[in-house]
């Protein structure tokens, strides 16, 4: 019943020899070593010793800051007493920050949703894989969508008096067109000149990020009303 | 002196009991310092040789490294803190201050968790970005990008989940801000927050909750895919060399 066919199975001789690639002759190529990778050092000791330093290093560190600066604690949570403002961890006051501005759904759901989805996409897109610059060929062209495009963000934010996001994003937008109009082709903005579109795009992202969070963190009080972090309201 | 200890370290490592505990001699020749990587289960996911170019500071400012000690030292530290806790309300808070006045070294304790908790979720940011701006997403290290973005949400869920275990005003209301905006998913927002919380406030159910994926089902992934993701470092060919590199600036 439960052998209808036969199986026929054995132990095939197993390889004698390591196989060695000795040239490697792809289309239209002449055989040659292609030997990009560089000198080459051993793990044990050259990268461990390394790793070991710099896990010590982390470690002193570590503990001066602890003896030096104490974790809070604050009264035992009462749900009856709500602080003003009502803070979330540091890495989420950028979102806090955010609901000052759109609906809960807006900030709280889809744009975290949608940097998320983002982020795990990255590597897919495959447009302009060789990083070549944004302001390369059709140059002209390509500054007008990236002004109309920064322009009508801007009005956008404007509306909803976003303007921790509109700071951020007028010093990038600033850059990109400086670095449009420079001649430069040494120093920072040289660099900056070689830049693609997808380094510009997440600076943007970053910059803006780092703004909201620290402007969440330090400069937002009762009923997230602007506070100096020296403790002096705003009026 | 030295020589001498010296001597001594060259004999032990000649003894049978060494080698029986390290499968090698000792880790002179490049044959024996190969053993030594690849014939050792908590190595054997390391290159037995790297590029001299990512070894280089700049190469990744041991941003990956630096967010793995991290977790290793949030997992001993936060051991050591179990032994001192109770997820329940609330006891959670009574245990905070024993911490802080009964417990040897208790505030030590406590404040090398707290700080490694902020510096690991800030340097797993730093390493992404890091890693973006060097083009390390690029083929064939894309699904090693996309561990890297599910193991950012770990560390997140990792630190926020902890946030709320000391169980004072500070620890409720924040995730009770976070908490409420779960609510405003469409249709199903309600319901998540019920199943995350427990309940429909924060409360005891919320904190064992917490407690419960704090130190078991996070701490378990993050280990899992940290394992994955350095084990694909090596398998994609290593760290990211851009040919910018090779003029030795930049």
């Amino acid at each position: 019943m439960m052998e209808k066919t036969k199986i026929e199975s054995g132990f095939s001789s197993d390889a004698k020899k390591e196989p060695r690639r000795i040239v490697f002759i792809t289309r239209n190529t002449s055989a040659k070593v292609k030997d990009d990778r560089g000198p080459e050092l051993m793990t044990y000791p050259h990268l461990l010793v390394r790793e070991a330093i710099v896990f010590e290093v982390l470690i002193i560190a570590m503990v001066v800051l602890a003896l030096f600066w104490d974790a809070p604690l604050e009264q035992l949570a009462n749900p009856l007493l709500t602080p003003n403002p009502a803070k979330a961890p540091w890495y989420f006051l950028g979102l806090q920050e955010l609901l000052h501005y759109f609906p809960p759904f807006v900030a709280g759901i889809l744009i975290p949703t949608l940097v998320l989805v983002a982020l795990i996409m990255i590597p897919y897109f495959h447009v302009n894989v060789e990083g070549k610059p944004l302001w390369g060929e059709k140059a002209s062209k390509r500054l007008a969508v990236v002004a109309a495009v920064t322009l009508g963000l801007l009005i956008l934010l404007a509306v909803v008096d976003a303007w921790t996001i509109i700071l951020p994003t007028v010093f990038v937008a600033a850059l990109l067109v400086a670095s449009y109009f420079s001649k430069a082709t040494s120093g920072w903005m040289g660099s900056l000149r070689l830049k693609p579109l997808s380094w510009w795009v997440m600076t943007w992202f970053i910059a803006t990020a780092l703004c909201l969070t620290v402007v969440g963190t330090f400069f937002r009080g009762p009923g997230w009303s602007w506070v100096w972090p020296w403790g002096t309201h705003a009026v | 002196m030295a020589t001498t200890f010296h001597a001594a370290l060259e004999n032990l490592r000649t003894t049978r009991v060494w080698k029986s505990i390290f499968r090698r001699g000792p880790a002179i020749t490049n044959r024996t310092r190969s053993v030594a990587v690849f014939g050792n289960l908590f190595l054997h996911w390391l290159p037995v040789k790297v590029r001299e170019k990512s070894l280089r500071v700049r190469a990744a400012y041991y941003l990956g490294s630096l967010s793995f000690l991290l977790f290793l030292l949030l997992v001993i530290t936060g051991v050591l803190l179990m032994f001192y806790y109770h997820p329940a309300a609330p006891n959670a808070y009574r245990d905070m201050k024993d911490l802080r006045f009964v417990v040897s070294n208790g505030v030590f304790l406590r404040n090398m968790h707290r700080i490694a908790a902020h510096l690991m979720v800030l340097l797993v940011f730093c390493h992404m970005f890091h890693v973006f701006y060097r083009g390390g997403y690029k083929p064939p290290h894309e699904f090693n990008w996309v561990i890297g973005v599910v193991l950012l949400l770990i560390t997140l869920f990792l630190s926020y989940t902890g946030y709320l275990l000391p169980w004072d005003q500070l620890a409720f209301w924040a995730v009770t801000v976070g908490t409420n905006i779960v609510s405003a998913m469409p249709v199903i927002g309600s319901k998540v927050r019920f199943v995350a919380l427990g309940g429909n406030i924060v409360g005891e159910n919320a904190l064992l909750r917490f407690y419960v994926l704090h130190v078991v089902i996070l701490p378990l992934l993050a280990f899992l895919l940290i394992g994955v993701h350095f084990w694909r470092v090596q398998k994609d060919g290593g760290l990211t060399v851009r040919s910018k590199d090779d003029d030795g600036k930049n």
